[in-house]
């Protein structure tokens, strides 16, 4: 458990903040100074689970660090709604890089930091999805490779939704984008395809890995704080649900990225080295159709028995493989 | 020519708030207290949410202080009120209610054991005479002096408290505590003059110069039916036997006890009767075991000292020292019928615990006021016929319990108050009941309910000690924090952390948030994740 759980506190450690916990177990996002490094007016859709994952993880980073953070983003939704010329939303020191790039710009960042003596200041590199298991990949595992002194930060909102909801290495069997019609006898996005790149990343055995969904906040602010602790090259990959992209309600996004956790389809944990050494447990375990039934794209899989089970059968494997119930 | 356009574009930081992207918005939140059950079905009133929000925190003085605002008899009703609240608990459908009783008897306790007080208002000049110190009476008096009114109140028995004292057991309302309340109530400057009957209303408020009067009176005396009788078996009422055991007098309840009736009352003499050496106690009722009227705590407490109940008998006559019962036959109306089937029960003494009449002597001299259907009518404001002249608790129709009286002593004296000052004021209005389906309760954490250590049963049927146990200061707040809060934001910061736009304010521990409406696209996450319902979507209107 990367954070730690109070008992039969009203609301425990599960929601935002809770003011019978003591100071050290309370949320930097319930605190009245976060920075808010992603401010208002920006142009995320209604309901943006990325807006709210970035604005959780680099708040986070950034009172870890004392306020000395550069960020340096991907091109993709993030980068896209937060800085349309000449507006920022952004109120931290931020780069716009490539789509494919961030991390070798992330690199350079810190290589320059280290030449002016300014290791104090910390260096993320930051995208999505596709800008990251995708287009940014070989760029990703260079820094990896190097053991660069970057955080890499992925928003996995499971597709190229910018450009118009297309397919990526992040999108799950059975999901509908524009790339992957539900036509035909396989309808939706191939199973057995695409990349689980934390476990890659795990594979460099870099320092710190680990995944995080922005309904657990507890657990995403302690990841995000425990990676700045440490040098070296560090990935988070965290869940954003995409209202538009997945057909879901803007109401919706903090409950299918709960549901999502608790059906064990994404499996929170952290390795070091090359080794996982936690496991988020479930809280309450749902099965998948619940996860499924918001979103318009998975509206076929529901009607496709076949396809149902397959679904569950990751949840199920997921489960097992990292011991996600309780004993 | 050199071009000397910048590589990069810097961007100024708080460009984009100039994009008012509240502009997008169809819906917007809005804040809200709606009303949580528990607090929706007091009758005393009580902002039950609100105390338990303070005991969580360990903040033990001020939830007494938020329970005195409606009932100066925390103590007393932590240990006889048939908490309602409990029963309407949302946390019901979570897990089990949260024991808002045994918190309040804590609480209660712990005003005793630090006594704390309560400070009467600046004096207004303005007598009020009460005529009943019983829990409406004395509710009456504690609220006419956070007014500032002079209060005398008269009570015609040796002692205060009313049928608390004399009709509730000691094992279930210890004296030491009822003593203890009413004393800080007397305290704060109320006067209580005992063994005084009041036989003229009119000359004893001439007499004392008081402007207003309330009545309290009760109904104590006892609703007897005729028996047929040999008189080989002594015939008592419930009132008398419960006065009896208070006065520490016999009461002759021993050998085979017969109590007939299936209220409160009832139980609290066969379980008194078992107390004091009974070979056997009976509790006869004319209807189903299932409709009894006295409380399922109760009946199942009584059944577990060894209380036999015997439904469907109706007595019609004593005979050679026996009763003869008749069986009879349940029917849907609530009233069975009689089967025309005879059987007898040995009996040594028979209680009658069919109920308790208004005394009507009180009103001999008055022509204004007269009971009907055995109890006085008053007006949405609690006042009689007589200008002036209010009344409450068990003389007036309604419910006829402890926590009832002591919700009409406090809004008699509201009202006494309004009308002194001129003009009565209208009830605020109610706010929206928080239905279950408003939360989202994945949000609570599990536990179980603290159950009270009661002592065993053995223990309960040899004296007559307090059955149920008290909580601790640890467990009391534990119990404190299952509160869910219902419809009443606790600061949990979840609207504040959930806006992906930022568009929620904190203003700080004890003044919750605020929406910033320039921003807010109406996405309803907050309203989705408070987990207690203090949010509301509504209708941009366009």
């Amino acid at each position: 458990m990367a954070h730690q759980q109070v008992k039969f506190y009203q609301t425990g450690t599960l929601t935002v903040g809770n003011r019978l916990l003591d100071a050290e177990n309370r949320t930097v996002q319930g605190t009245m100074d976060r920075s808010n490094s992603l401010d208002s007016g920006h142009r995320a859709c209604q309901g943006c689970g990325e807006a709210l994952g970035a604005r959780y993880a680099i708040d986070t980073a950034m009172r870890a660090t004392d306020n000395k953070l550069i960020a340096c983003n991907a091109t993709g939704c993030l980068e896209v709604f937060t800085t349309p010329y000449p507006e920022t939303s952004w109120t931290i020191p931020w780069i716009h890089s490539l789509f494919g790039n961030a991390a070798a710009i992330g690199t350079g960042v810190a290589a320059a930091m280290k030449v002016k003596g300014r290791e104090d200041v910390r260096v993320i590199a930051q995208g999505g999805d596709g800008g990251t298991t995708d287009i940014g990949f070989g760029c990703l595992s260079g820094m990896f490779e190097r053991n660069d002194d970057v955080l890499y930060i992925c928003y996995d909102n499971q597709g190229y939704m910018n450009t118009g909801v297309q397919r990526s290495s992040a999108t799950p069997g059975g999901a509908r984008t524009a790339t992957t019609m539900p036509v035909g006898p396989e309808p939706g996005a191939d199973f057995d395809k695409g990349k689980n790149v934390p476990l890659i990343a795990m594979a460099h055995e870099i320092p710190y890995v680990a995944t995080a969904s922005i309904d657990r906040l507890h657990d995403l602010e302690a990841k995000v704080k425990k990676a700045m602790s440490i040098r070296g090259a560090r990935y988070i990959q965290i869940f954003v649900p995409c209202p538009l992209g997945w057909g879901s309600a803007p109401a919706q996004t903090v409950n299918l990225a709960r549901l999502a956790v608790e059906s064990g389809i994404y499996p929170l944990f952290e390795g070091e080295n090359g080794e996982i050494t936690s496991t988020t447990k479930i809280r309450r375990k749902v099965p998948v159709e619940d996860y499924l039934k918001p979103q318009r794209r998975f509206a076929h899989v529901l009607k496709n028995p076949a396809q149902l089970s397959a679904v569950q059968e990751i949840a199920d494997r997921n489960i097992r493989k990292f011991g996600l119930l309780e004993e | 020519m050199k071009n000397t356009k910048p590589y990069a574009i810097t961007l100024d930081v708080g460009g984009s708030l100039l994009n008012k992207t509240g502009s997008w918005r169809t819906e917007r939140p809005v804040y809200l207290d709606r009303l949580p059950p528990c607090n929706e079905t007091c009758p005393a009133g009580e902002n039950i949410q609100q105390w338990l929000y303070h005991a969580e925190n360990g903040e033990y003085k001020e939830a007494w202080l938020e329970i005195m605002k409606n009932n100066p008899f925390p103590a007393v009703m932590g240990r006889v009120c048939y908490h309602t609240c409990e029963t309407a608990c949302n946390r019901v459908q979570l897990d089990e209610p949260v024991g808002i009783n045994s918190v309040e008897r804590f609480l209660g306790d712990q005003a005793i054991i630090n006594v704390w007080k309560d400070e009467p208002g600046k004096p207004t000049g303005k007598k009020i005479m009460i005529v009943g110190a019983g829990m409406a009476g004395l509710a009456c008096a504690y609220h006419l002096r956070l007014f500032g009114h002079e209060v005398t109140v008269f009570e015609s028995s040796s002692k205060p408290g009313g049928m608390v004292r004399y009709g509730i057991p000691k094992y279930r309302m210890p004296n030491e505590k009822l003593n203890a309340e009413i004393h800080r109530i007397q305290d704060m400057g109320v006067n209580i003059e005992l063994n005084t009957k009041v036989d003229d209303i009119v000359a004893t408020k001439e007499k004392y110069g008081c402007e207003a009067v309330f009545l309290s009176t009760g109904a104590q005396s006892a609703k007897l039916i005729d028996i047929k009788s040999d008189q080989s078996v002594p015939s008592l009422s419930a009132v008398e036997i419960l006065r009896g055991i208070e006065d520490d007098v016999d009461t002759g309840l021993r050998g085979h006890v017969v109590v007939y009736g299936g209220g409160n009352t009832s139980i609290d003499v066969a379980r008194s009767a078992k107390r004091m050496g009974a070979q056997s106690v009976k509790v006869v009722v004319r209807g189903s075991q299932e409709n009894m009227p006295a409380h399922y705590e109760e009946i199942n407490e009584a059944l577990e000292e060894g209380v036999e109940i015997v439904p469907l008998r109706s007595i019609t006559e004593i005979k050679k020292g026996h009763l003869v019962l008749e069986k009879m036959i349940p029917s849907d109306g609530d009233r069975p019928s009689p089967s025309g089937e005879f059987e007898t029960m040995e009996a040594s003494v028979i209680v009658q615990a069919l109920g308790q009449n208004v005394d009507e002597s009180l009103f001999e001299n008055l022509s204004e006021l007269s009971l009907e259907d055995g109890v006085l009518d008053v007006d949405i404001n609690m006042m009689s016929a007589m200008e002036g002249v209010f009344a409450g608790g068990d003389m007036t129709p309604s419910e006829r319990n402890v926590t009832v009286a002591i919700g009409h002593g406090k809004k008699a004296a509201r009202k006494i108050d309004q009308w002194l000052q001129g003009e009565f004021q209208k009830d605020s209005k109610k706010n929206e009941i928080v239905d279950y389906s408003m939360m989202n309760t994945w949000y609570y954490s599990d536990a179980p309910r603290t159950i009270r250590p009661t002592l065993d049963v053995v223990r309960r049927q040899t004296g007559f000690a307090e059955v149920v146990g008290d909580l601790d200061e640890t467990n009391a707040a534990f119990e404190a924090r299952r509160c869910m809060s219902c419809g009443n934001c606790f600061e949990c910061d979840n609207c504040y952390g959930v806006c992906p736009d930022n568009a929620v304010i904190k203003l700080g521990s004890g003044k919750r948030f605020e929406f910033k409406y320039d921003y807010c696209k109406g996405c309803a996450l907050c309203a989705t994740e408070c987990p207690c319902g203090a949010i509301k979507m509504e209708p941009e209107l366009i």
